[in-house]
């Protein structure tokens, strides 16, 4: 329920304003809020970015589209590969380039290996908001058995720039399957582990539940989705509803819930992870090993595309993320807008839903919202 | 809340006897993976420094700098990459576009200095621990953001090609120059090749954006004689392109041709507007081939009077008569003549200098003369029976073809000779019906001729003998031709093998006609005796100074007759540099 905003009277002596952040507590990345407390009551929240702010979307104008490639994963650095993804597959729309079998495939498994990164980190820093530190630990160790796959694959463990132009930049490194399946096992032991210490912990459970609930009217006022939306039972998710690559041959059902309060939505993110651990497999078991995984693309350096407009979104670990972008046939993007989720979760839709919270409870509801800042700050 | 939720937090004490997930020293036992994108490596002696890398980076982060020990070649701009750490974000798209993939990534990710100096440097030049990591970023196989396979030519059928002097290389069509275009970097190593340093990349760009009126324009800015250059120019630009290195050089040539071809004649003079004020000044040319008709576009532009003496009835020269019509038709090579003429010069066909005009005269009247004779004069054999009928000169078949008369060459016939002219022999015999085979005295790597002209050859059906040393010929009907069979004899090193015959490997093969075609000399005889001081012959070329200037202050000489390479862009070259010295003379700036 979201609490009406009421008139605040500052020189009242009932009212404290404080600010949490831009350090953050959890993994929410520099942003702050400024809350007007009453006793530990918050009346008033604003959210303040600007932080992180480098101009993505204008710097992109001034470069060639293969010179975005190495920016737009920097718009969202937990999982950077939705960027690569959009980005590129607006720019072979708008370029008439069809990518081959195997390069599909493989833009698959590294977009469902970043969403189990990013669910790793974000666990650890939904629990560490918490006080349950601990599990931070344990996942982040995890998320970087993730990276090192990254590292094999890509040649990069947090920037992986692989999604390129054309397909992608190199096929599955020899030995890639096995170890990929042995972190996977990792993965899954310690989920069940973080099962049996946050989700039956009686900490967890007392203080994420019934924290922030989010009902199905306020998800398209607001403009929710992704798991948030999910938890309410509304079965929202692009890779279903609107399949792209080959999501549409795996098999996996939309993770839903009945009631989304801060703990239901960590518990459908976890269950959102072997979900993840699931369709890596699947995947593994079905990329070809013969094939080309890259088509020629116009001379990148002077590639110059026809003029017109592309959306392109898939399923991120917060819901539709999306890249437009305006061609107006010279080498140059005339304009490239990033639509991620962040910025409708963060800003007008936390302000609100913070009213009437716990002090106590603010980090951990804001990590339960589960947002990005630099993809606010494009 | 059960009993359950009260003791689950306690589980992660078990954690407690388990061993931690860190390692203790990361930089020892963690290596980066094998195509881990670390610091840059860069191999001097493959990099040519196109400087793509820097092109293609959106940091900012490369520089392409002098290095000591790398000199500017052609090919080789002599500047080499410099990356600076503190913009550079690793994301290898300079590896990926390296033209001639000298620029690879280590795996190698730890750098510790106090100097944030350092962190500029250029790989390869500056030794550093990483430079033989063996594992790092390098581009996987069969991946490639270049495009390496050049368009192919659409040619005449080779079998059907030598019944008829019909021109074999048919030009690209909008879609194929576009796409060959579309492969060029951008880079410019080619200028520097280029005799006449055309903007190349620049009128490749013209045509990949469809612009042909400015490429027409650029192309005359250097070389007015494009109709014809895109069609035999010997492409110096293309064995210096940086595409050439992993694999087909941008067809440059062909890209030329395609922009003059596109453009009809009548519309040159409005597309190139040119207009001059004549300055009452005379220069007279002798010789109307490319080299003098480029003196005579660029004097008259900048207001010269111009007069050309051709010795013959056409102007052209050695394009016209030593070039056959199925590489370059005539009607091609009158375009680019028509326009250079349209704008003026004054054209007496049929005057020999030394002979219907005196030089003395020519040089009171002129205020500067520029010698582009040419090379018209065969050389010999040495070999006894050169002088039997039957026998004849490489340029005579290709001039008696050109004028419309009968070589009468006979059925079988022998070229003897490696280079362009022995080629174009082979051919056009070929297309006059006749059984052609060609004798090389070295192998078929040291021919001078174009790689092309080589091939289109072996497909016509020329049947090249290569290390074969002409002895004598005898009298007969039909000549008897001996030649003998030679090894390579090793020179040592730097140095290029010599055939040496072998005796005992001697043979006997009749020939209609013998085709000597193993160069050509000039004709000095013009040359007053009291210019022959300063106007010097040497190793029988036209010894020329800065400006194409010859030893003789009025006196200017280029193309074939002056220079090494005696082809017809290094004389279109010629011409648009002596120009330019005429011009800076009789402003008194030279």
């Amino acid at each position: 329920m979201i609490r009406p905003k009421q008139d605040i009277d500052l020189r009242s002596g009932k009212y404290l304003k404080i600010w949490q952040g831009p350090n953050h507590p959890g993994i929410t990345g520099n942003m702050s809020l400024e809350l007007t407390v009453c006793g530990d009551e918050i009346v008033e929240a604003t959210t303040h970015v600007g932080y992180l702010h480098r101009g993505f979307e204008k710097l992109m104008e001034r470069r060639t589209y293969i010179q975005c490639f190495p920016i737009v994963c920097r718009i969202a650095v937990p999982e950077p590969d939705y960027n690569e993804y959009c980005f590129t597959a607006a720019t072979e729309e708008l370029g008439g380039i069809e990518i081959p079998e195997r390069a599909v495939w493989l833009r698959m498994l590294i977009l469902e290996m970043s969403r189990l990164a990013s669910f790793l980190m974000w666990i650890g820093g939904q629990a560490g908001a918490f006080g349950m530190g601990t599990i931070g630990q344990w996942a982040v160790a995890h998320r970087d058995f993730m990276l090192d796959l990254f590292e094999e694959l890509t040649g990069g463990r947090v920037y992986h720039m692989y999604i390129i132009p054309g397909g992608v930049r190199g096929p599955l490194p020899e030995g890639f399957e096995g170890r990929a399946r042995k972190v996977l096992d990792k993965v899954e032991k310690l989920l069940a582990e973080i099962e049996i210490v946050m989700f039956h912990s009686v900490v967890f459970k007392m203080r994420a539940k019934d924290l922030g609930i989010i009902t199905q009217d306020m998800v398209d006022q607001y403009g929710l989705v992704g798991p948030n939306a999910r938890a309410t039972g509304l079965a929202r998710d692009i890779r279903k509803d609107q399949p792209y690559l080959y999501y549409d041959q795996l098999d996996f059902e939309v993770v839903t819930d009945t009631k989304s309060d801060a703990y239901n939505r960590a518990y459908l993110r976890w269950r959102e992870m072997h979900q993840a651990v699931g369709l890596i497999r699947q995947i593994l078991d079905r990329i070809p090993d013969k094939g080309d995984f890259h088509v020629k693309v116009p001379n990148v350096l002077h590639w110059k595309i026809p003029a017109g407009e592309a959306y392109v979104k898939a399923e991120s670990t917060r819901g539709e993320y999306g890249f437009y972008i305006a061609a107006d046939g010279t080498e140059y993007p005339r304009r490239v807008y990033v639509r991620g989720p962040s910025y409708s979760t963060a800003i007008p839709f936390m302000e609100d839903l913070l009213r009437g919270v716990n002090i106590a409870d603010v980090a951990g509801l804001n990590v339960s919202l589960h947002t990005y800042p630099p993809e606010i700050e494009r | 809340m059960s009993l359950r939720d009260i003791l689950s937090p306690f589980y992660v004490w078990k954690r407690a006897f388990s061993k931690p997930f860190v390692v203790d020293k990361p930089l020892d036992e963690r290596p980066g993976a094998p195509r881990y994108r670390g610091f840059h490596k860069n191999d001097m002696e493959k990099c040519i420094g196109c400087g793509t890398c820097s092109d293609i980076c959106q940091n900012a982060a490369i520089d392409m700098v002098p290095v000591e020990g790398q000199e500017t070649t052609k090919g080789d701009s002599g500047l080499r990459p410099m990356i600076d750490y503190g913009r550079c974000c690793w994301c290898a798209l300079c590896v990926d576009v390296c033209t001639t993939g000298s620029l690879t990534m280590s795996n190698e990710y730890t750098w510790v200095d106090t100097d944030a100096d350092v962190f500029r440097f250029v790989p390869g030049a500056e030794e550093k621990p990483w430079d033989s990591a063996e594992l790092g970023y390098q581009r996987a196989d069969n991946y490639s953001l270049l495009h390496h396979d050049r368009i192919s030519m659409p040619m005449e059928d080779f079998d059907e090609g030598i019944h008829s002097f019909v021109e074999m290389v048919k030009g690209y069509s909008r879609e194929q120059a576009q796409k060959e275009a579309d492969r060029c970097v951008q880079c410019g190593i080619c200028v520097a090749a280029c005799p006449a340093h055309m903007d190349i990349p620049d009128y490749i760009k013209a045509v990949r954006e469809g612009d042909l009126e400015e490429g027409l324009r650029l192309l005359y800015r250097t070389n007015p004689m494009s109709a014809t250059c895109g069609r035999i120019c010997t492409h110096k630009c293309e064995e210096s392109c940086a595409m050439g290195h992993l694999g087909d050089p941008i067809s440059i040539r062909w890209l030329k041709r395609y922009i003059i071809d596109q453009i009809p004649d009548n519309e040159f003079g409005r597309i190139l507007n040119e207009e001059f004020a004549p300055n009452g000044k005379k220069v007279s040319i002798i010789g109307g081939g490319p080299g003098g008709l480029a003196a005579a576009y660029y004097l008259i532009l900048m207001g010269y009077e111009v007069t050309i003496y051709e010795s013959r009835s056409k102007a052209g020269g050695m394009l016209r008569y030593g070039v056959p019509e199925y590489r370059l038709p005539e009607l091609q090579l009158d375009r680019d003549i028509d326009h250079v003429v349209k704008l003026g010069v004054k054209m007496m066909y049929n005057t020999r200098v030394g002979k219907d005009i005196d030089f003395k005269k020519l040089h009171e009247e002129s205020d500067a003369i520029f010698i582009a004779i040419g090379l018209d004069q065969p050389y010999y054999m040495g070999i006894e029976g050169e002088d039997l009928p039957g026998v004849i000169p490489g340029l005579k078949l290709l001039d008696d073809v050109t004028e419309g008369r009968d070589p009468d060459i006979g059925k079988r016939v022998a070229v003897i000779g490696g280079g362009n002219v022995a080629m174009d022999a082979c051919r056009v015999s070929r297309r006059l019906g006749c059984d052609v085979t060609l004798l090389y005295r070295r192998r078929e790597e040291d021919m001078p001729a174009d790689e092309e002209e080589i091939h289109d050859s072996k497909m016509e059906g020329v049947n090249i003998v290569t290390q074969a040393i002409p002895i004598k010929i005898e009298k007969g009907d039909p000549l008897t031709f001996v030649w003998g069979e030679a090894k390579m004899v090793d020179q040592g090193p730097g140095k290029r093998p010599n055939p040496e015959l072998m005796e005992d490997r001697i043979h006997n093969d009749p020939f209609d006609t013998i085709i000597s075609a193993i160069g050509q000399g000039g004709d000095f005889r013009f040359i007053p005796e009291n210019l022959a001081e300063s106007v010097k012959v040497k190793r029988g070329k036209i010894f020329t100074y800065e400006w194409n200037q010859t030893g003789d202050a009025k006196v200017f000489a280029g193309g074939d007759i002056a220079n090494s390479t005696a082809d017809a862009i290094s004389a279109i070259a010629d011409g648009h540099r002596a120009a330019k010295g005429i011009d800076m003379l009789l402003k008194g700036k030279l």
